[in-house]
């Protein structure tokens, strides 16, 4: 009986790990396709690669998709930080339940929501006080830190919430400043916290196609926004070997993620 | 809270006078308000009065001019006098049109049954984790996350290629002899339920691994001692105490499939009707922005509220 239901389990969960991969595999596979059909294999090629790197409409949006990711994943680690400062360490003060209630709807705000609803902030702020004008970087930087935030604010908050208060309250008892208290004691232990907040509101940025069309002028098309069209209009083997380059960039970083916390576990396994 | 080694704890109230004077003296310092005011604020800003505009919106009239709507309030300098015009044609209009209602209702059919496949594909895969050694864990956690880091475009439009009519999956059954005519996947509403499982798999195998790791695996010998079959034991001691992951997990994957755009674009056929793709057309295409703000208006209230308060009372943190 016991037999019978490991392999159940273990079939129904290799099954959803090939479902999980076959997709992206292909994709992978397919980049190095020589046929410019999608679906016909015509030996290996790497032409697809120059395709990509020549394509100026692509590269263009690539460099200010890094853009717009790097500045409001920047942006969001600091607010964010905050918000899960004040949630967890700073007690109660009035309007906490409605900050807290701010902070976690963003997580599941459907994006067509958030998209229309920033486009239409920055609308009526441009009629009100003339600022900002049009739309471009800076409102799609504006409204990437802002669901971002949320993020970030939540692996902070958790990572304060799990950690031991002693430390913070032994600094303070050997007459620490706030100030001083926050950045000598507090931030080294939630780095981390920090470093994956940032990460990850770097790749949601990065993947956002919703929002930013919505908040985005015209001649401000991000990465996502070209692809998307791109792919409405049929094939595009090119589109291939950029996932192809935006899988590997990721797959090195968790490898590399791994290898690290495998590093940090043996050498606490030492120290004990 | 720990053993209290400081007399000032952090947001507990000192009893004394002396004590309640100085927690409040320092508790209004103007580090503190700045602290708690700059996240507030650029909330305050940039996420609650965005929604307050789309509902002065959803009361305005289209209108042929920049911004495209009119203004709620109407100014006669003659009389020195303001009305407020309230529009209630779009709210009216959304529901006299069948077409809005259905797209209401389709989206979340289409939620519902992506997030039920969802859990179904991501229940044995979560127990998997949770049960396995600590160094195969962190390689099959790893797994599961690393599409979740990939672009989610590209993730949609690697089933394209896998759906379409000279797709992967029909050369395959073909080559077979399974299938002797290619099947229509692509553009149509199994396409979508697809899409979403995938896309969203993650978001239900970790809060369900939480659940399912913090599980009391006694019990289960416990319960196999006293003669449970697998079963038995599965539906009466593993599905109850996964019950919180799986309340999370849903609706982390049940509220943004209902509001989905990508998807029933790209793998959704034209009948797909999703109220994501109803409020973007509205937007983009008829460039009717009042009506547009009335579907989000009408899709806050009705489909996300409510869940979010279910997600705040809830143990629903918990998969963060």
């Amino acid at each position: 009986m016991q037999q019978r239901k490991s392999l159940f389990l273990n079939t129904s969960a290799t099954l959803g790990f090939i479902f999980l991969y076959a997709p992206i595999i292909a994709l992978i596979v397919y980049s190095f396709n020589k046929s410019k059909l999608v679906t016909v294999w015509g030996g290996w090629s790497l032409k697809w690669y120059s395709a990509l790197f020549n394509n100026e409409q692509i590269m263009t949006a690539a460099w200010l998709s890094l853009k717009v990711a790097f500045i409001s994943a920047s942006v969001a680690v600091v607010l964010g930080t905050l918000a899960g400062f004040v949630l967890s360490r700073m007690g109660r003060f009035p309007g906490k339940l409605v900050l807290s209630g701010w902070i976690t709807a963003p997580l599941v705000m459907p994006e067509v929501i958030t998209g229309l609803s920033l486009l239409l902030l920055f609308v009526a702020m441009e009629g009100a006080f003339g600022w900002p004008s049009g739309r471009g970087i800076g409102t799609i930087i504006i409204a990437h830190s802002t669901f971002c935030l949320a993020y970030v604010a939540v692996i902070v908050q958790s990572r304060l919430s799990a950690m031991d208060e002693s430390l913070e309250e032994a600094a303070m008892d050997l007459g620490a400043k706030p100030f001083s208290l926050f950045f000598l004691v507090t931030l080294p232990l939630i780095s981390p916290a920090i470093i994956s907040g940032w990460l990850l509101s770097f790749t949601l940025s990065l993947d956002d196609l919703v929002i930013a069309s919505f908040v985005s002028g015209p001649g401000n098309s991000t990465l996502p926004m070209v692809i998307f069209s791109k792919v409405r209009l049929g094939v595009t083997p090119e589109v291939n070997a950029l996932a192809t380059i935006m899988i590997g960039i990721v797959a090195l970083g968790v490898v590399g993620a791994i290898w690290q916390m495998r590093r940090q576990n043996r050498m606490m396994n030492r120290l004990d | 809270m720990n053993a209290p080694v400081s007399l000032n704890i952090p947001g507990q109230k000192p009893v004394s006078g002396l004590g309640r004077l100085i927690y409040t003296l320092r508790h209004l310092s103007i580090g503190r308000w700045t602290v708690i005011s700059l996240p507030s604020l650029w909330l305050a800003v940039f996420f609650f009065v965005p929604f307050l505009v789309v509902f002065k919106i959803s009361l305005a009239e289209p209108t042929i001019s920049i911004p495209p709507y009119s203004s709620l309030l109407e100014w006669d300098p003659e009389e020195s006098f303001a009305t407020l015009k309230l529009n209630l044609g779009n709210y009216i209009y959304l529901f006299e049109d069948t077409f809005y209602l259905e797209a209401y209702l389709s989206s979340i059919r289409i939620a519902a049954v992506s997030t039920f496949f969802t859990l179904l594909v991501a229940f044995p895969m979560a127990y998997l984790i949770a049960r396995s050694k600590s160094t195969t864990r962190i390689l099959l956690l790893s797994l599961v996350i690393l599409p979740f880091w990939t672009s989610f475009l590209l993730r949609v439009y690697a089933w394209m290629g896998f759906l379409k009519k000279n797709g992967l999956i029909n050369e395959f059954l073909l080559s077979f002899g399974i299938i002797d005519q290619p099947l229509t996947m692509l553009q149509t509403d199994f396409a979508v339920y697809i899409g979403i499982v995938y896309t969203y798999l993650p978001f239900m195998v970790l809060p369900l691994y939480t659940a399912l790791e913090k599980m009391d695996i006694t019990l289960l010998e416990a319960a196999e001692d006293l003669g449970g079959r697998p079963m038995q034991n599965f539906f009466l001691i593993t599905l109850p105490l996964a019950i919180p992951g799986i309340i999370a997990g849903c609706l982390l994957v049940f509220i943004p499939a209902v509001g989905e755009y990508v998807i029933p674009a790209l793998l959704g056929g034209s009948d797909t009707l999703m109220i994501g793709k109803v409020l973007w057309d509205e937007f983009f295409l008829n460039r009717d922005w009042p009506m547009a703000s009335a579907v989000a208006t009408v899709m806050l209230i009705v489909l996300v509220l409510p869940i979010m308060l279910i997600r705040n009372t809830n143990s629903g943190k918990e998969a963060f």
